[in-house]
């Protein structure tokens, strides 16, 4: 655990060691707000809830996540420190998962600096605060997925700009398979099982059900069930490439 | 200790290492040579478990890279070809993460750390960024890097590339000064380098090995090994003196450069080893040639690999 603990430190410091940290943070808080103030009509409800806030987190993380992502292994690579990396004596599963929580630690502290949000809805009338808080929670298991399934692709690349491309589009793809356009195509002819099936593949679906304020087991092990996969695939793919 | 097995590895159709098989011992320092492509960097890859192998196997004190990969690895110092480094971190912080990584702590981390900072002259740069060191800076730490815990081999791709002449020199005496309880194994293209640190020289060309000797034994390979170089100073005299060397038995043939006024008379390898240069001073002594300069060759090593690995290539 002290080798994941060393790997972990090390990631989290060198995004704020660089530039990515403040641009990410900056980007998103600006883009959080643009959308739930702008297009999500927040003052326009009238209703004391942050429904319009978290609608646009799918969206949002479907490029930002992949933006912090495709760095994680296509940079090390691509700079040669996978070298020094993997003949350290540390596992692929000690290395996946230290890179990996520092990521999804990252990605907490940003959503975490949305709290304004939060005490201005309470200023402005009286939410509730437990449904807000589930949807915090689900909103970070969901940018846990997205993260998981971007670093995966990271480590079959070693270009940045491929890494991002192919993560956004099989995000994009968890994302829609829960879209009543999408599950329309289907519901004409297929089963209902098979509709279900598909619907519960989307991170869409459980995000929705979670942000209801309802944290069912379900929703948990789903994100817990495709974070984990996605890892294990991520240890499966490093060492297949590793020395490409 | 290092054993190497009828290690392969291809890249499409082209077998890049072809059933290299090797052993060293610790107390070894081990070059590497092969011209560009050779596939050295491919077997110190495999050696350290990064790239893994298509037949053959590689064992570390024991413990199969394969199977026993973290044992291994434990076991390993591995300084990278262009000697990767983080970029944003400074030495000190980059040493740290190494330190953490091994397992070393307490005082131990800190006095590691200490030593390898102090070796290589590390403190002036302790706390600026990688990024903006010089090249030479950057060697530095990878090798820190690699010395930290104090491993039992000590695997260098290329350890002193791009270094100026001072660095290099450093680099040599810091192998030098941990090559007794060690085993090192180095690659270069240098030979002077092999020369100057190496026990052993291993030549591989095509992933073969073409020579395996010490770097003496090498060189002894060499036609100019024995040879007697003559210095004319009066280049007027220089026919005279080349048709009297000529005659002597011990002589095999003499190579001419006229513009420098230098005659090489190379020995017949069947003498003994001294034949030759007795022969030729006391020819010169009973002559009264003035001469400026005459010295015994002992090889030339770069002569000794152009041959070795030209002839691999027809």
């Amino acid at each position: 655990m002290s080798i994941v603990n060393a790997l972990f430190r090390r990631e989290l410091r060198s995004y704020f060691a660089t530039p990515v940290a403040y641009v990410f943070i900056v980007i998103f808080l600006v883009l959080m707000g643009t959308f739930t103030f702008d297009m999500g009509g927040f003052y326009e409800q009238g209703q004391a809830d942050l429904r319009a806030f978290f609608n646009f987190h799918p969206w949002l993380y479907l490029f930002l996540v992949p933006a912090i992502s495709m760095r994680l292994w296509a940079e090390e690579r691509k700079n040669g420190t996978i070298e020094l990396l993997m003949t350290l004596p540390i596992t692929p599963w000690q290395t996946v998962l230290g890179k990996y929580l520092a990521a999804w630690t990252f990605t907490g502290i940003a959503l975490t600096l949305t709290f304004p949000i939060w005490i201005t809805v309470n200023y402005l009338g009286d939410p509730d605060n437990g449904t807000i808080f589930a949807a915090y929670i689900g909103s970070f298991l969901m940018a846990g997925g997205f993260l998981a399934i971007g670093s995966c692709l990271s480590a079959i690349t070693k270009n940045q700009v491929i890494a991002f491309v192919i993560s956004v589009v099989v995000c994009f793809g968890f994302l829609l398979s829960g879209f009543p356009t999408v599950l329309d195509l289907f519901s004409s002819w297929a089963p209902q099982a098979i509709i279900d099936a598909i619907a519960s593949l989307s991170f869409l679906t459980h995000f929705t059900n979670i942000s209801r304020g309802v944290i069912d087991f379900r929703d948990i092990a789903y994100f817990s069930l495709l974070i984990g996969g996605f890892l294990y695939a991520n240890t499966i793919v490093l060492q297949w490439k590793q020395a490409d | 200790m290092i054993e190497i097995q009828n290690l392969t590895k291809r890249y499409g159709k082209h077998t890049v290492v072809d059933e290299l098989s090797f052993r060293c011992e610790p107390g070894e320092v081990l070059g590497f040579l092969g011209p560009n492509g050779a596939g050295k960097s491919t077997t110190m890859k495999m050696v350290t478990g990064f790239v893994a192998p298509d037949k053959g196997r590689v064992s570390v004190c024991g413990h199969d890279v394969q199977t026993d990969g973290l044992a291994a690895r434990k076991r390993l110092g591995y300084l990278p070809e262009g000697a990767p480094c983080y970029a944003e971190m400074s030495p000190g912080t980059f040493l740290s993460f190494i330190a953490d990584i091994r397992g070393l702590s307490g005082s131990n981390r800190r006095s590691k750390l200490d030593e390898v900072i102090e070796r290589l002259h590390l403190a002036p740069v302790i706390n600026q960024t990688i990024d903006t060191l010089s090249k030479g800076f950057r060697r530095r730490v990878g090798l820190a890097q690699a010395i930290l815990h104090d491993p039992e081999v000590l695997i260098l791709d290329e350890p002193t590339d791009g270094l100026d002449p001072n660095q290099k020199h450093e680099v040599r005496e810091l192998i030098r000064s941990m090559s007794a309880d060690k085993l090192i194994v180095i690659s270069t293209h240098i030979l002077e380098e092999v020369e100057a640190v190496c026990s052993r020289a291993i030549i591989i060309a095509n992933g073969k090995i073409l020579a395996d000797d010490t770097p003496h034994e090498l060189a002894m390979r060499s036609r100019y090994f024995n040879a007697v170089r003559l210095n004319i100073g009066d280049k007027t005299n220089l026919d005279e003196v080349r048709s009297s060397l000529d005659a002597l038995d011990s002589v095999k043939s003499i190579e001419t450069d006229r513009h420098q006024g230098i005659l090489t008379a190379i020995a017949h390898r069947d003498r003994e080893a001294t034949y030759a240069w007795r022969q030729v001073t006391d020819l010169v002594a009973a002559k009264g040639w003035s001469i400026d300069g005459i010295q015994l060759e002992s090889g030339r090593l770069d002569e000794v690999f152009r041959e070795i690995t030209q002839a691999a290539k027809s």
